[in-house]
């Protein structure tokens, strides 16, 4: 008798299942950061609420070993239906087949380049979007208030009121040494975004030529390595290595200025002293420039029929101005739609304000390999600072040094 | 099923019955053995030949692998970083090696006769080896920072010496990253100098009192000599140790590893990059390989310098 009660149990059971069965589940795909873990969640509870047919399930990976997991995945044959990717990770993910082209059907061409910020075009390879952005990144000046209002400076417009503010600020010991920094130097950070997108543009110059290659090693390139090895050698207004990195410095109160991106406003938030954002200071013709840079999401190359559907579907909310919205909320990243950033209230804030600003301008550098392209900006600080190269030898070998990376990442 | 085991039983326990004792011993003793024998030969020896192979593709993880000869080897032997990072190894090698053995020996030797507070002076050796490496690196990393934090650097200036860049110069970056790599392997090699000293009879030192030997004579003729079984153990376990330097070195220049300009930077650190930074598979196999070579040259070299002279 209970046997019978249990099988008929059993059989109810699998009746359910084999109706969810027909809803359709895909995968997404994105790295460990607790607020974007958090964001994401609450916009998947939406989309199914809006589609009850599709599940989505979240898989999370460390930063660190996230992309040698897609790989692997795509290698076994069990890739993500969509995935987040780095902008500058796009050419490794198409050449390795691990995304598949948006199909214009679904993500009209003319809709991308009118609603989103123009940087989404590093997302373009030939006529086809490989992935769309729900939240993009750029550059400003952080300053400490305490300290600016102690040296009786206001936070500066351009870069010559950057030297003059920095040297007002900087506090030094009997010996000379720096105790509080007028301005952090940290190309491992932001710094060399800075250099390449920001100060040789600045000096006339342009980082790379349309092609793609190295286009600083010229006196554009010289004048803004110049002016950026000048803080330490000239000025004495930074130091590379104080307070051990640019942010720690800033955060320790030890530093008056320092150059960082959105994602570090959480990191900030709690500091102990009242601190403020400026654009990136202009040149003296009032030319700005700023780096912007994003993760977007794309979909994966095995997906097909109607999982290919629903991430499409997936895809289309994650990047709707409603998820722009919670984005910014819960994650404090910028909207990547101009309409949904660009608004009076977000312009109007005074720290969102600056950074948006900074995106009507910004430049987005294709990388081949970003950490190794970092290294050859840290390395040509690091010659002129400590084995006295002189700028122009060093920036010659700093460009032949990242051509070689761009040519290594054509192949 | 039971009755299918039943009939395919008979063949073995027939043949098996026909073995005898010691024989049997040999297959017991196979049987077992077979089991780390499989294991080490599937987890170690084949990728160990598989990185052989890869060092000879382009493989990047992304495309399937194809075979380019010895273009990674080319490529290498061409890069200056790569020699460089060749010679960091080795000065990480040549200088950690002796000092610690010889700092090692001594503390052993003088806490060997210290009665007092014996076990709690040894326990404050050996604390360092106990810590993490990571959390070593990051305590030493602040340690040389410059002033206002930098405790060293702070000393220096309050006493009117200008302060040293340590980590941030070329020159010193890489004695900077040896001390407290040496520091923390002390404790290790005190605790089995100080067995192998224990090890030694007293009486040949007895004798040697007898005899009237100073106590230089007897460290020279009896201690050292005797102590060559500890000392050969020491010398490979600790070179390779500083061969394979990773742990202080990454922690200590994360903002640029193995830095400034590649002055601290070892062989397994510019494999870490290569592979997994720049996934470069098969340029990272091909540096393996050196690194094996090395390893193996190193180790076989010192088992045969430090040979029993029979």
């Amino acid at each position: 008798m209970r046997k019978a009660y249990v099988a008929g149990l059993a059989a109810g059971i699998s009746f359910i299942a084999m109706g969810a069965a027909r809803a359709v589940e895909i995968e997404y795909w994105q790295y460990v950061f607790d607020s974007r873990v958090q964001a994401m969640d609450q916009l998947i509870e939406k989309f199914e609420a809006a589609n009850p047919d599709i599940t989505v399930k979240q898989t999370t990976f460390p930063y660190a070993d996230y992309q040698t997991r897609v790989v692997a995945a795509k290698v076994a044959g069990q890739g993500p239906d969509v995935v987040q990717l780095f902008y500058g990770w796009t050419d490794q993910f198409v050449n390795g087949g691990l995304i598949q082209p948006l199909d214009p059907a679904v993500f009209p061409h003319e809709e991308i380049e009118a609603d989103f910020f123009p940087i989404v075009s590093a997302m373009k390879r030939g006529d086809d979007y490989y992935g769309l952005p729900t939240a993009v990144r750029s550059l400003a000046l952080f300053y400490n208030k305490a300290l600016l209002d102690e040296a009786g400076v206001e936070p500066p417009q351009t870069l010559d009121e950057l030297l003059a503010v920095a040297e007002a600020t900087t506090k030094r010991d009997g010996s000379g040494n720096i105790t509080t920094a007028g301005i952090t130097m940290d190309m491992a950070g932001q710094d060399h975004h800075w250099w390449r997108e920001v100060l040789v543009r600045q000096n006339g110059g342009v980082p790379y030529d349309a092609e793609g290659n190295v286009a600083y090693n010229d006196a554009a390139g010289a004048a803004a390595l110049k002016f950026y090895t000048d803080l330490q050698t000239e000025k004495k207004v930074g130091l590379v290595g104080f307070m051990d990195e640019g942010q720690a410095a800033f955060r320790a109160g030890l530093a008056a200025m320092t150059i960082d991106g959105t994602f570090r406003l959480g990191a900030f938030a709690d500091n102990p002293f009242e601190w403020g954002v400026v654009e990136l200071p202009a040149d003296a013709n009032g030319m700005r420039s700023n780096y912007s840079s994003y993760f977007a999401n794309g979909i994966g190359a095995t997906s097909t029929g109607e999982e290919l559907a629903a991430a499409q579907k997936f895809l289309q909310y994650i990047s709707s101005p409603e998820a722009m919205e919670i984005w910014l909320e819960t994650v404090g990243e910028l909207p990547a739609r101009r309409d949904v950033a660009l608004t009076e209230a977000n312009l109007a804030d005074p720290i969102r304000g600056p950074f948006l600003k900074g995106l009507e301008y910004a430049q987005t550098t294709q990388f081949y390999d970003e950490a190794a392209q970092r290294q050859t900006a840290i390395d040509m600080v690091n010659r002129v600072l400590l084995e006295g190269q002189s700028i122009e030898d060093s920036l010659a070998q700093a460009a032949t040094a990242e051509q070689a990376i761009i040519d290594q990442g054509r192949q | 099923m039971a009755s299918a085991n039943a009939i395919s039983q008979t063949g073995p326990v027939r043949f098996w019955d026909r073995l005898n004792i010691s024989t049997k011993r040999v297959i017991w003793a196979w049987a077992f053995l077979a089991v780390p024998i499989i294991f080490y030969a599937g987890i170690r020896f084949y990728p160990t030949f598989q990185a052989f192979w890869l060092s000879l593709t382009n493989w990047d993880l992304l495309r399937p692998a194809q075979f380019i000869g010895f273009a990674n080897y080319q490529k290498m032997f061409a890069d200056p970083v790569f020699w460089k990072v060749f010679q960091n190894t080795f000065l990480y090698l040549i200088i950690g090696t002796p000092v610690s053995l010889v700092i090692s020996f001594v503390i052993a030797y003088y806490l060997d006769r210290v009665k007092l507070m014996h076990g709690f002076i040894r326990a404050l050796y050996f604390l360092p080896f106990l810590t993490t490496a990571a959390a070593m690196g990051w305590v030493w990393r602040w340690f040389y920072q410059p002033v206002p934090i930098g405790v060293i650097n702070g000393f220096l200036s309050s006493v009117g010496i200008p302060q040293q860049p340590f980590l941030r110069s070329v020159d010193q970056a890489l004695f900077s990253i040896l001390i407290p790599a040496i520091w923390a392997g002390l404790g290790f090699q005190i605790i089995i100098f100080m067995a192998g000293l224990r090890a030694i009879p007293s009486t040949f030192y007895e004798a040697a009192k007898i005899d009237g030997l100073g106590d230089w004579a007897i460290l020279r003729k009896i201690t050292i000599p005797l102590l060559k079984p500890t000392t050969v153990f020491l010398v490979v376990f600790s070179s390779i140790g500083f061969l394979r330097i990773f742990d202080q070195v990454y922690n200590m220049t994360s903002n640029d590893p193995g830095g400034p300009l590649n002055s601290t930077k070892p062989l397994v650190l510019m494999i870490y990059q290569t592979a997994f930074s720049s996934y470069q598979m098969g340029y990272a196999a091909a540096q393996t390989v050196v690194l094996f070579t090395i390893l193996l040259i190193v180790s076989l070299l010192q088992l045969y310098v430090l040979r029993e002279k029979k």
